[in-house]
């Protein structure tokens, strides 16, 4: 298998007495998706916030690309090539998807010494970018809020892969859309995946997780159950795990499996 | 929704839906509509000759360079209401500098800037640190800028208006720099020329009755241009948008937003320096009640220019309509012979218009229900 790009090994993180990650291990490797699974509550969160800088973690340590790494705050993950898109904070819905496509990345130009912001190159860009994606807009000038939730994942997935990110942590991208928003999602998981980005899909659905990941880890009460590859695991094992592997097996039966 | 070149489902904008999502807007209708209004009601009473457009000018430059700062620190998502009292503290230091201390009036105006703007540093870092709304910290800051610049005049030289600053600054290199006039040659040549009125008796017999473009108008203008310019043009206006629009996915993306926010206050705080420095060199004086309520006409002017007060939406040319209304309405009462205690229900009305109809626009551009 090739080098992974991200490494954790035994993270710990302490918030006062509360222990929310236990010794928590993963690694990424390029091309492949690797599906972090866990209830509420189980420490998902908490830990890609640690990958993703916001965090230190209290315990473990992080390799990128073989070296240790200390990210002291989220734009050195950023500028190691760490992008995350989270749930609901993708986007700012009152500004254009151009400005939003573009934000804390804005493209420059000199005109007579003073840097200004490239609006044509930015248009350009993002028309093009959200072209291949699969989303028509009206103009790089629409407001994000104008487009429907899984837009708004897939433009900040194109975002996040157009700034040379070589992770893409992608916290629940599915679990506020409705089926053909989601399908649209995972379907760009795939084609990021195909480019031979590291994608880390956090989820608590089991069959998403399913249709686009390569490899499983659970997570539960701050501690990894194991990372198992695809064809190694049925759903109804990694349910279990998320679950502690009691009080579900007892609804399972009324539930007809379809949690 | 993806797949197809085209999606049926979206609708072709008409070109007004279009014009109806700028944000100046607003502005540029209720310009039009006062305009019109005091050229119908006021046409004859001289506000359209050269010197009623010079005393509406220099009033709606006043509110202008309040409204830039309002504006783009709005836009950034935070408010300062402590503008009017900081109008009236920077002064008085001036005043007092100068007169009880006998500083040149140069080092007095540059002082008082780096006072002013540290202080409006503050007033944001407080507001980043302890995540208070700006509301109630700038309120706090409306109180204690306030009592000083009572305070202070009251200890110092036992009166609360401090004059003579006119006679200290006499051969001043900066002081003209806020307190004179530009272009005089032009208007003498127009005179000159038949093209505008001179004065026919007093001492200024044979002058022409306007004698040159004040610098609050020049700083005014210079101001807004400056504001549209960062905001839409440049990296850092990017910021204002995005810090203003949602803090918290802005700084996931590596925007500096407590930085913005913060350089927000600290220019705030330098436009309500720069007015009351204008003002200061004119009257040749500062009073302890200079200032008051500015606060809220820049934050009107502000929202009749189509900004949201929720942050993240807004326009400096919206903002500078919004002030230009101002001033027309306030002075164009007075010329119509009009009541002027009706102009503060007039823009009680104006107010709630524009909320009104920023609140729809949002709606349109958000898509919400």
């Amino acid at each position: 298998m090739t080098e992974p790009i991200v490494k954790m090994v035994n993270i710990e993180k302490h918030f006062g007495s509360v222990i929310a990650l236990a010794g928590v291990s993963l690694d990424v490797v390029p091309g492949e998706c690797h599906c972090l699974l866990g209830d509420n509550g189980a420490g998902k969160s908490t830990f890609i916030k640690t990958m993703s800088g916001v965090h230190k973690p209290t315990k473990g340590e992080i390799y990128f690309e073989g070296q240790p790494m200390d990210f002291a705050d989220p734009r050195d993950a950023i500028s190691a090539g760490i992008a995350t898109v989270y749930q609901d904070l993708a986007m700012i819905p009152l500004m254009s998807v151009s400005r939003n496509f573009f934000m804390g990345n804005e493209p420059l130009k000199k005109i007579a010494g003073v840097s200004f912001f490239d609006h044509e190159l930015a248009n350009e860009v993002t028309m093009r970018e959200m072209k291949a994606m699969g989303i028509n807009l009206r103009g790089p000038d629409q407001a994000v809020g104008t487009l429907s939730g899984g837009e708004r994942q897939t433009v900040a997935i194109a975002r996040a892969v157009h700034f040379g990110a070589k992770v893409l942590i992608l916290d629940e991208p599915t679990s506020a859309l409705g089926v053909r928003q989601t399908s649209n999602v995972l379907a760009t998981v795939d084609k990021v995946r195909n480019k031979g980005i590291g994608v880390v899909f956090i989820t608590h659905n089991v069959r998403h997780s399913l249709a686009v990941g390569d490899r499983f880890t659970v997570l539960n009460r701050g501690q990894t159950l194991g990372t198992a590859k695809r064809g190694e695991i049925t759903p109804e094992e990694l349910q279990d795990m998320m679950a502690g592997g009691q009080e579900l097996a007892e609804l399972e039966g009324s539930l007809g499996g379809t949690v | 929704m993806a797949d197809t070149q085209t999606d049926e489902r979206v609708k072709e904008m008409s070109p007004i839906r279009r014009a109806l999502i700028r944000p100046e807007l607003g502005g540029i209708c209720g310009t039009i509509i006062v305009f019109l209004f005091f050229l119908s009601f006021a046409g004859d009473s001289g506000m359209f000759n050269i010197q009623g457009v010079m005393n509406w000018s220099v009033v709606s430059a006043q509110f202008m360079i309040i409204a830039v700062g309002a504006c783009l620190l709005m836009i950034a998502g935070e408010f300062d209401l402590s503008v009017g009292s900081m109008i009236g503290f920077s002064g008085m230091i001036i005043a007092l500098l100068t007169i009880t201390f006998g500083w040149p009036v140069w080092i007095a105006i540059i002082f008082t800037f780096a006072i002013c703007v540290a202080i409006g540093a503050l007033n944001g870092f407080i507001v980043i640190r302890t995540g208070l709304p700006s509301f109630i910290v700038s309120l706090a800051f409306l109180f204690i800028l306030r009592g000083f610049t009572i305070y202070l005049p009251q200890t110092l030289e036992r009166k609360t208006i401090i004059g003579g600053i006119k006679d200290a600054a006499q051969g001043d290199w900066l002081a003209p720099i806020f307190g004179g006039k530009i272009l005089g040659g032009f208007f003498v040549w127009l005179a000159d020329n038949g093209l505008i009125e001179t004065f026919e008796r007093g001492s200024r017999a044979g002058e022409p009755v306007v004698d040159g473009i004040p610098m609050l108008i020049v700083w005014a203008l210079g101001l807004v241009i400056f504001g549209h310019v960062l905001l839409t043009r440049t990296r850092f206006g990017n910021w204002i948008f995005a810090a203003g629009g949602d803090a918290q996915a802005a700084r996931y993306v590596g925007v500096p937003v407590n930085r913005v926010k913060i350089l927000m206050f600290m220019f705030t705080a330098f436009c309500a320096c720069v007015f009351a420095t204008a003002q200061v060199m004119e009257f040749g004086s500062a009073g302890a009640d200079r200032g008051l309520l500015k606060e809220f006409e820049a934050i009107i002017a502000v929202v009749i220019g189509g900004a949201l007060l929720t942050g993240g939406y807004g326009s400096v040319i919206g903002a500078a309509l919004g002030a230009l209304i101002f001033g027309v309405v306030q002075q164009g009462l007075f010329f119509a012979g009009v009541e002027s205690s009706l102009f503060r229900v007039f823009l009680g009305i104006l107010l709630l218009l524009a909320v009104v109809l920023n609140t729809y626009i949002r709606r349109l551009i958000t898509g919400e229900k």
